[in-house]
């Protein structure tokens, strides 16, 4: 990037500069004796052309929309098109979330994105007694299509994108919305949208799972391959980041133990499918958070694009260009938020939003500053989605594509984050890849000890967290929050057995043998679970089959 | 007379929430600081925790939960402690709680309620002043 003699001149100045930092340390110490991010990577007092001198502008940088795509994977980015405002939300009953997303909707967000209850996310039905006291609560209860008819009441399918976020039972909801679009005639070619489906990093980090991670892979592949087939613009995996970060990884661990995930994905479909990786790369989806340390951030989006883009071209020999590039939604991070002084969290959300826009994400949910009290109430989801809003349209910084780009602080911040990346991919290479890595525990204990170290960094003074170990106030008045009534699970176990009802039970019970029989062969089990749902069959008697032929996944426990 | 110094604890996930990184860290915090540690892992009902606890024979049941369904499952451990008469074993809570629940959830017998920013040294503190071992 620079010429030697431009570098002795920086040297030289370095030498000058350092003899003015020891005198001015005469006089008074830095505030603190090392300084680091969030993931308590040490930062240095400068950063200079030294520090990024063996960079190569058209191999470690270059242009948006071409390889390696640190820059952002479109050509224009956001000159060319906004990014997805797309809000997380579900609350109560289908049609509560209804009618909340109908609101966003007219406030202006442009993507929807499905928060379900726990019963939902873990393959059980309302009336089930593992659901005891869960219905609604943490999201929308769905038990079968008549909930997501409800859920997608006045919605155009072919012109909104919706996001869910499922894993064990994604193949059930994704049929149901299927069928949904089939029978409000719109053909399955013009639907787009998102299903989680990334089971690895379940038992990371999210921990809901079903199945063993064997066949919960085999599950994911089953619906890329018919995503491929038939429904073109839909993303059948987003490999996630942004639970391993909340369960208290560091920012290098999210980004590697991520990308082990989707080589682990990639490897499945070519090995099980035969599939010609340039026919579904390029419709692999990511999602990661954005928390509080700008730069880390900033650098770990743009390192994230870079490794997926080499991943995948010399990896995976994939020749697309469109299998190199990284898409990926961001959210803010939930695990940041106070409890105390509830208001702030609107600022810290802002700024990780900012991070997020100059990382170069695809589409955006922003946390409302309720979150740690409750779900969001109207007046704080609006508030988040004015934040992305202000982002894009007020502060100028959608004006020109990756501004942070050359900066010596960020250029060597994206590569340091990238080693040690690699190192741990390598890792977990040399292990046998993330299965293996997943039942060593070898990922679930680097993020324990992680989280576990940063809490007594919080406990210590050494991370500050404005509210709970600084500029503590004593009382408070807290927002008002939304409440969930403990008497929806009843209200949703009468439509649940109104629909048992009424459904052709015979037909159900069919379809349901015919998916047990699938599920003990090779055979994409897609349409199996389509018919099933078609009938009305429920979500959880389609996963009781799978728990009956595949076993269950038990928490190993560790801490 | 009883020989026993070291509390025993069971940190326990009740319900299908999946949200661990607390209750793990307190578990951790717990067995760095010299108590004996039970953690149950998560998704269960609360007869595997009182199951657990009586088994396990721990004088602290620690419960959390961050999926809203506290109301339900938290009571349901304290009844089941009083029909299997050990009531004495001190329950406590963390988790996404809030402050009107939190004056319900103690009339039920829940001695404490932990919420998001609290620092482990104090939640150890509690414990020391207020957690005997049983008899």
């Amino acid at each position: 990037m620079f010429t030697e003699e431009t570098l002795g001149h920086v040297r030289k100045g370095g030498k000058e500069w350092d003899k003015e930092v020891q005198e001015t340390f005469r006089q008074k110490p830095e505030r603190k004796e090392r300084f680091s991010t969030v993931s308590d990577l040490e930062i240095k007092r400068i950063y200079t052309p030294e520090d990024i001198k063996d960079l190569d502008f058209a191999g470690d940088i270059g242009y948006p929309g071409m390889f390696p795509f640190t820059r952002g994977c479109q050509p224009t980015m956001y000159r060319g098109r906004e990014w997805t405002m797309r809000m997380f939300s579900g609350l109560g009953s289908a049609e509560d979330t209804n009618k909340r997303w109908h609101l966003l909707l007219k406030e202006g967000e442009t993507g929807l994105s499905t928060a379900f209850d726990f019963p939902t996310l873990m393959g059980y039905d309302t009336d089930s007694p593992r659901a005891l006291g869960e219905c609604g609560k943490c999201g929308v209860a769905i038990d079968t299509l008549r909930d997501l008819q409800i859920l997608t009441d006045r919605i155009p399918l072919d012109d909104v994108t919706t996001s869910m976020t499922i894993n064990p039972p994604a193949s059930i909801l994704w049929a149901m919305y299927l069928v949904v679009a089939e029978k409000s005639g719109v053909s399955w070619d013009k639907i787009g949208g998102t299903i989680q489906n990334d089971m690895l990093k379940e038992f990371i980090a999210q921990k809901t799972f079903m199945l063993p991670p064997e066949p919960s892979v085999k599950l994911i592949s089953d619906t890329i391959e018919f995503g491929t087939e038939y429904v073109p613009k839909w993303n059948t995996v987003s490999i996630s980041g942004y639970h391993i970060r909340e369960a208290g990884s560091t920012a290098v661990q999210e980004l590697a133990f991520t990308l082990a995930d989707g080589i682990a994905y990639v490897q499945d479909v070519i090995e099980r499918k035969k599939l010609d990786v340039d026919s579904f790369a390029p419709r692999l989806s990511f999602f990661f958070n954005s928390h509080l340390d700008f730069f880390e951030e900033v650098a770990k989006f743009r390192a994230a694009r870079r490794m997926w883009a080499k991943i995948m071209r010399d990896r995976f020999k994939a020749r697309d260009p469109r299998s190199w590039w990284m898409r990926f939604h961001a959210q803010t991070a939930g695990c940041s938020l106070t409890a105390q002084q509830p208001y702030s969290n609107v600022v810290r959300t802002a700024t990780e939003a900012l991070a997020a826009v100059l990382g170069g994400m695809q589409s955006l949910h922003t946390n409302s500053l309720d979150e740690t009290l409750a779900l969001p109430s109207e007046f704080a989801a609006t508030i988040a989605l004015r934040t992305q809003q202000i982002i894009c349209d007020e502060i100028g910084v959608t004006n020109t594509i990756d501004p942070l780009a050359g900066s010596y602080f960020v250029e060597a911040l994206t590569n340091q984050i990238e080693e040690q990346a690699w190192e741990y991919i390598n890792k977990i290479d040399d292990m046998g890849g993330m299965i293996a890595a997943i039942d060593k525990g070898f990922p679930q204990m680097e993020i324990a000890k992680a989280a576990y170290h940063y809490q007594q960094q919080i406990d210590k003074g050494e991370k500050v967290v404005v509210g709970v170990n600084k500029y503590v106030v004593e009382e408070e008045a807290p927002p008002e929050i939304l409440k969930i009534s403990d008497e929806l699970g009843e209200e949703q176990i009468g439509r649940l057995n109104e629909v048992k009802r009424t459904r052709d039970n015979r037909s159900v019970i069919r379809k349901l043998n015919d998916l047990r029989a699938a599920s003990k062969t090779d055979k994409n089990l897609m349409p199996y679970v389509i018919a099933v749902v078609k009938e009305y069959g429920t979500e959880q008697e389609i996963c009781d089959v799978w728990r009956e032929v595949f076993g269950e996944y038990r928490d190993p426990g560790f801490y | 007379m009883n020989f026993r110094k070291k509390l025993r604890i069971l940190v326990a996930k009740p319900g299908l929430d999946g949200h661990d990184r607390g209750a793990r860290i307190i578990a951790r915090a717990y067995s760095d600081a010299g108590f004996e540690v039970v953690y149950t892992g998560l998704h269960q009902t609360p007869e595997q925790i009182v199951a657990a606890a009586l088994q396990e024979d721990v004088d602290l049941i620690g419960l959390s939960c961050l999926s809203g369904a506290h109301m339900t499952l938290f009571k349901r451990v304290i009844e089941l402690l009083k029909k299997d008469g050990a009531e004495d074993i001190t329950v406590v809570g963390g988790g996404i709680i809030p402050e009107e629940d939190i004056h319900k959830l103690k009339r039920m017998g829940v001695k404490e309620i932990f919420l998001p920013g609290t620092s482990l040294d104090s939640i150890l503190d509690w414990t020391r002043s207020n957690v005997k071992p049983r008899a």
